[in-house]
């Protein structure tokens, strides 16, 4: 075994990223792993990207409880680590006077459930608020504890600040196998070889079934990924005054309509259980789904305002709710097993998974306390992500100011999103370094806009092949063979037939 | 004889007019021809198809890393692929002027490569 | 941070821009700038490195380099101003632009005239809402163009192209002579979006197949593109079952359309037409701002290159004489209608008074082909104002009437005039 850790992290979701930087305040060694090439790249990067107030789960269930105690961290969380985050509240929209009662359901679901800042509102108010909503609306829950966030730059602020804090990640490394003696998880084998640990835990989303039973624990769970499929609206076209479902139905939220941080709209999610846990495909009727589900709460929503699609994959889970007389049998783990030591056990994470991630990060501390683990706190944890940056977001002055320390800042790259050379170089140097298009992307939204990169594209393959000192046609958009260009034109190729 | 009639649709100009040509013991007739340029266009394209042919060369110490170019005439249709050949062969050093000659007397056709722009 | 002022200030010097800022210059406007986000003047031009530009305005045929070229040397000998390497970041009705640039930082410009010449975006994935996968290899054919001619490389081996839009098929030959395969080149309609000299020249040529009523139905490839599910399509455009077709590919190209990119236009406060996704414009390329003109595809998405030049010097003309207070006020003005069978006309109105003075070409496309011999008839309360024979129309390719000064008679009044393309 090359290192020895104190902790090793499977893993690098949102609950991964957000364990590492609970835990990386105490004087341990960690090593984060995520099989991507980048972290947050699957199910994070892939979801509706809201905070939710926590009365959807069913009472007693891990998840409201989870849900429930997260929702006051957020606030600090957002400062501290400096991500978007805007808790505009958010609305389940009743429409017609037949799904009316099922609002009082929630009421009632949410107050059993420690939600504060439910009301409920008129349809007269609620076509006041929202003037694109669908006029048959008869009334909506508001809650004022609802918010939207970038759920991807939550995970990669909460990466960040965790190495800052002396956590090591390693993407492009995927878990194999647990070394295991005595009933003691005593190391990880990947692809990269094997680290040595005291403790592993275990957040893997979509594959914590398999890493679970690596380690003996939990045969009977398993994980059935659920697809759901997302348009995004051009923000020219309208943007939305707030988060809007529909009222929930037996297996999700149902398909809402959602202002982003970004300002775009977003459709979506349908819900499909599949077995494959890579295909992440969209389908035409998937996204005819996600129209007319759209369209029953805003109805102009037209196919011609759409300018990305995408689908994303929830780790659904078929784990017991461990509350006594509470019939549920898609509840969150969060665990030490008994039947193995040194294993934390994460498992079912779907929704409200990104809500709950930093209740789950302070859940499994608590738990390491319990197991006997010595936490000592380091004196100089800095708790503080800086925010690098936005050109998008300055003022005109303050453009000018970071164009005078670095012209690159002057040059944009992206015209949609108004993303700079500065800030691309920037992120490929930063504490999590960007390495690929779609890394760039993400952390910069260069190329979501309207032109979806068809203007950025040969920009961004140019300035990451300098900055990595890597050839152009190395560079790729997801990592592996993910490349975009294949030979310089004039390096003829064998003739083809 | 008369041959079977060849449909050509007419690229002299935009407009794409569909034509017919019909060969005759050394006559060649062109049905449907809107102008007289669709007239010559259609003999020409039985008796001696040619095409303007454009492409880029490498080129160093530029801005960029190809220079684009053309042929001065439209060039034998059937001689296309060996004259890219060539094209692929040039190697060019900065600074280029506009309609420079980059390969002269083409596979002897006595047409000419020429750069598209400047370069620098 | 410096202001600066100019009587005219062109963005983008594509086609439209450069005409825009040449004819302004000659038309009496002393100081004149254009804007590049680009290194270099030309705009998309550059990397249209095939022939095809100028039989219109110069009676030849030249490269889309050499085209710009021409104009480029006119803006040095004017002594037109050049900001390259520079992005305009917000305009405002008034005509204050602020751009950013790495040397200059942030700068204000107050332009007594303003001309957008931004030219058009091409339509992606996401606008036709492709399912499937998300693999890398999935571009615009705009996109793999610049990659080919400008950056130096190539972006795949095996091609399918969905769309038949003039650039995908000039980029199925320019790949297949960088030594490519070109396997299909797909169009949903039962029409050549495009040129047919383009069909010709770039697919028959080469023996590349062009199958009209087919779209994809899928993209197949997780890391990048492995194959595309092909598929027929009924009258309604819906995929026919059964029809579906795997063709192994590394690369799909998209040539599905074009959009005005207006973004600047729309902070400005200038009306855009739903139809042309362009401004609202008078024959001088007026926009509903005073002050504000729009020339090329940035109006509407022209066929030739050369239609773009002439809209440009229109409009470059209008903002010289508007920088200089000249631009007469018209107390009549004729709208025009798109009548049967056409989708849209421009300009949107134009000025009687002007007719007497010079003709005003009156530009359109037709919403369904007709591959017979048309009438192209302009009517002005209920008379016939002026009509022209065509061979045929199709959508793929702009239909052009002139109003020349000798019907100005017809215009006594403000009126509508609509004008219809039908059968003969």
């Amino acid at each position: 075994m090359s290192e020895t850790y104190d902790i090793i992290i499977i893993g690098g979701g949102v609950v991964g990223c957000m364990t590492a930087r609970f835990l990386s305040r105490y004087k341990l060694s960690i090593l984060l792993i995520e099989k991507e090439i980048d972290i947050g790249s699957v199910t994070s990067a892939a979801n509706t990207a809201l905070v939710h107030p926590g009365y959807d789960p069913v009472s007693g269930s891990l998840k409201a409880k989870m849900n429930v105690a997260a929702v006051p961290l957020w606030l600090n969380l957002s400062e501290e680590l400096n991500f978007a985050y805007e808790r505009c509240g958010d609305f389940v929209v009743a429409i017609g006077q037949e799904e009316l009662p099922q609002l009082d359901e929630l009421v009632e679901r949410g107050k059993r459930n420690g939600v504060t800042g439910m009301s409920i509102v008129s349809g007269d108010e609620m076509r006041k608020r929202e003037p694109l909503i669908n006029p048959a609306v008869s009334g909506a829950l508001f809650a004022e504890t609802g918010a939207m966030c970038d759920p991807f730059g939550v995970t990669l602020a909460a990466a960040e600040n965790a190495v800052m804090n002396g956590v090591t990640i390693l993407r492009d490394t995927a878990f194999e196998d647990f070394i295991i003696q005595n009933k003691r998880i005593v190391g990880v084998k990947t692809n990269r070889g094997a680290f040595g640990c005291r403790w592993a835990i275990n957040a893997a989303g979509l594959y914590s079934d398999v890493v679970m039973h690596k380690a003996g624990v939990r045969p009977e769970f398993k994980i059935t990924p659920r697809k759901g499929e997302y348009l995004i609206l051009d923000r020219a076209d309208f943007e939305l005054q707030s988060v809007y479902f529909p009222v929930p139905t037996e297996i999700s939220k149902g398909i809402m309509a959602t202002n982003s941080v970004h300002g775009n709209t977003i459709l979506g999610p349908t819900a499909h259980d599949q077995d494959d846990k890579e295909d992440k495909t969209n389908s035409e009727s998937g996204l005819q789904e996600v129209l007319e589900g759209g369209r029953k709460l805003i109805p102009c929503v037209d196919p011609r305002h759409v300018i990305a699609v995408f689908a994303g994959l929830r780790a659904a889970g078929n784990a017991p709710c461990e509350t006594p007389g509470v019939d549920y049998g898609h509840d969150f783990i969060v665990e030490i097993p008994a039947t193995i030591q040194g294993l934390v056990n994460l498992g079912g994470i779907e929704s409200p998974g990104l809500s709950s991630s930093p209740a789950i990060a302070l859940r499994v501390i608590d738990l390491l306390k319990d197991a006997g683990e010595k936490l000592v706190e380091k004196s100089d944890w800095n708790p503080i992500r800086p925010a690098r940056p936005r050109f998008r977001h300055m003022t005109h002055a303050q453009r000018q100011a970071v164009i005078e320390k670095d012209e690159r800042y002057g040059r944009v790259v992206c015209r949609c999103e108004n993303v700079t050379e500065g800030e691309i170089v920037a992120e490929i140097h930063s504490p999590v370094p960007a390495t690929t298009y779609d890394a760039i992307k993400r952390r910069t939204w260069l190329g979501t806009g309207r032109c979806q990169g068809g203007f950025d594209l040969p920009r961004v393959t140019h300035i990451l092949a300098r900055e990595l000192g890597i050839s152009e046609t190395a560079v790729s958009k997801k990592g592996g063979d993910s490349t975009f260009l294949l030979r310089p034109t004039k390096q003829a190729e064998d003739d083809h037939d | 004889m008369t041959s079977e009639p060849i449909p050509i649709i007419c690229v002299a100009c935009p407009k794409g007019c569909r034509l017919e040509v019909l060969r005759s013991e050394g006559d060649i007739l062109v049905n449907h021809a809107g102008c007289k340029r669709g007239q010559e266009y259609a003999r020409g394209e039985v008796t001696d198809p040619r095409r303007m042919v454009a492409s880029t060369v490498k080129v160093l110490n530029a801005i960029h890393p190809l220079l684009p170019v053309y042929t001065s005439a439209p060039f034998p249709k059937g001689r296309i692929r060996e004259l890219l050949a060539e094209i692929r062969k040039v190697e060019l050093k900065a600074p280029v002027k506009i309609n420079q000659v980059v390969i002269e007397n083409a596979l002897g056709t006595g047409i000419d490569v020429v750069a598209s722009r400047d370069l620098e | 941070m410096t202001n600066l002022h100019y009587d005219v200030v062109v963005v983008g010097s594509g086609p439209g821009g450069l005409a825009a800022a040449i004819s302004a210059r000659q038309n009496g406007a002393e100081k004149v700038l254009i804007i590049e986000r680009d290194i270099e003047l030309g705009g998309i031009l550059l990397q249209c490195i095939h022939n095809g530009f100028g039989v219109e305005v110069f009676k030849e045929d030249l490269p889309g380099p050499s085209y710009a070229q021409r104009f480029i040397q006119q803006v040095h000998d004017l002594k037109i101003d050049t900001l390259l390497d520079s992005m305009v970041l917000e305009t405002t009705p008034d005509r204050r632009l602020f751009i950013t640039n790495r040397k200059l930082g942030i700068r204000e410009i107050k332009a007594g005239a303003l001309v957008f010449a931004m030219g058009c975006r091409e339509r992606t994935r996401a606008q036709i809402r492709l399912p499937g996968s998300r693999p890398a290899g999935v571009y615009t054919a705009g996109t793999a163009q610049r990659w080919v001619n400008v950056e130096g490389y190539m972006p795949g081996k095996r091609f399918v192209i969905l769309g038949s839009g003039d650039i995908g098929m000039i980029m199925a030959r320019r790949l297949t002579f960088e030594g490519a395969k070109v396997e299909r080149v797909l169009e949903i309609m039962p029409y050549l979006s495009g040129l047919t000299r383009n069909y010709v020249q770039c697919l028959q040529d080469f023996d590349i197949p062009l199958q009209l009523n087919h779209t994809v139905k899928r993209i197949i490839g997780n890391n990048r593109v492995e194959a595309i599910e092909a598929a027929a399509v009924d009258e309604q455009r819906r995929i026919i079952p059964g029809s579906e077709e795997i063709i192994p590919c590394d690369t799909l190209l998209l040539s599905v359309g074009l959009i005005p990119e207006n973004e600047l236009s729309r902070q400005a406060g200038v009306r855009i037409d739903p139809v042309t996704a362009g401004a609202f414009v008078d024959s001088r390329f007026h926009t509903s701002v005073p002050g504000i003109f729009s020339a090329g595809n940035v109006v509407h998405v022209y066929d030739l290159v050369d239609w773009v030049t002439q809209a440009g010097l229109a409009a470059g003309k209008g903002a010289a004489l508007f920088a200089q207070g000249k631009l007469a006020v018209s107390d009549k003005v004729v709208r025009t209608q798109a009548g049967e069978n056409v989708r849209y006309i421009v300009p949107h109105t134009f000025d009687p008074n002007l007719l007497a003075e010079e003709a005003i070409p009156l530009q359109m496309r037709v919403k369904q082909p007709i591959e017979a011999p048309v009438w192209v008839e302009a009517v002005c309360n209920g008379k016939s104002v002026t009509r022209k024979a065509l061979p045929y129309a199709r959508p793929g390719e702009m239909v052009t009437l002139n109003l020349k000064p000798d019907v100005v008679d017809s215009f006594r009044e403000s009126g509508t005039l609509t004008v219809n393309i039908t059968e003969r």
